[in-house]
């Protein structure tokens, strides 16, 4: 199953970050091959539609869970038709590497 | 004066507004399926339940809720033999809050596969989690 993780920069060791539509990079772990791949947000200067043009990106990798600092209005309603589980993490000072081990549980 | 209608437990609401038949374009008198008609339809016979457990899952009693899928096959049969529009619309309703608190690592997420029974945290697999009421 894959994941995708909000994150402040392109590295194991960077923070989660606590806007989805407008995070720096998508983290996609699949659970099962244990692989990461870091993927650029390009909709992160746009003006308007960042959310919902960032659900379109992470599902288009076929994940089935978003881990985020906060999901917009927009998104919640996507996400909830596409059967994806939202998790929110108010704690933004963790790192992606731990974030993952979480998920390894 | 009557009692109040006590407010209907339901799932999501569907995601697209009703139906239309096929070459008819009389949109005047539409039907209007109410939402709770529109869940009783779908835990009668789209999950299948017996009218005690889905009216244990809508909070109203079950004849209330025989009722209310009468009156929902009622309308359905109606638009079909007439040809009309079905628009969904109104009904006294809830939605469901589908949000969950982990108190192991304080997260919070959805469960957007209701009908599956949750049993720990998507993130740290702990079993204390806990539904979030309305408030």
């Amino acid at each position: 199953m894959k994941v995708a993780i909000t994150s402040t920069g392109n590295s194991p060791d960077s923070k989660l970050d606590s806007r989805f539509g407008r995070c720096s990079h998508f983290v996609i772990y699949d659970t099962e091959t244990k692989s990461i791949e870091f993927v650029p947000n390009s909709n992160r200067d746009n003006i308007e539609g960042a959310g919902p043009a960032s659900v379109q990106t992470v599902a288009s990798k076929g994940v089935e869970k978003v881990v985020s600092g906060e999901f917009g209005a927009k998104v919640k309603s996507i996400f909830d038709s596409l059967q994806i589980q939202l998790i929110v993490l108010k704690d933004t000072d963790k790192t992606i590497s731990q974030i993952i081990s979480m998920l390894n549980h | 004066m009557p009692r109040p209608k006590r407010r209907r437990r339901m799932n999501n609401p569907p995601h697209f507004k009703g139906y239309r038949p096929i070459g008819l374009t009389d949109e005047h008198q539409p039907i209007l399926l109410n939402y709770e008609e529109y869940e009783a339809i779908r835990l009668s016979d789209y999950e299948l339940l017996g009218h005690v457990q889905a009216s244990s899952f809508m909070n109203v009693s079950r004849p209330t809720y025989t009722r209310i899928y009468e009156s929902a096959r009622r309308k359905i049969a109606q638009a079909f033999v007439l040809g009309k529009t079905i628009v969904f619309e109104g009904g006294k309703v809830y939605f469901d809050s589908e949000w969950y608190m982990c108190n192991c690592c304080n997260c919070f997420f959805n469960h957007p596969q209701k009908e599956q029974e949750l049993d720990e945290c998507p993130l740290c697999g702990s079993e204390r989690v806990e539904q979030i009421k309305d408030k």
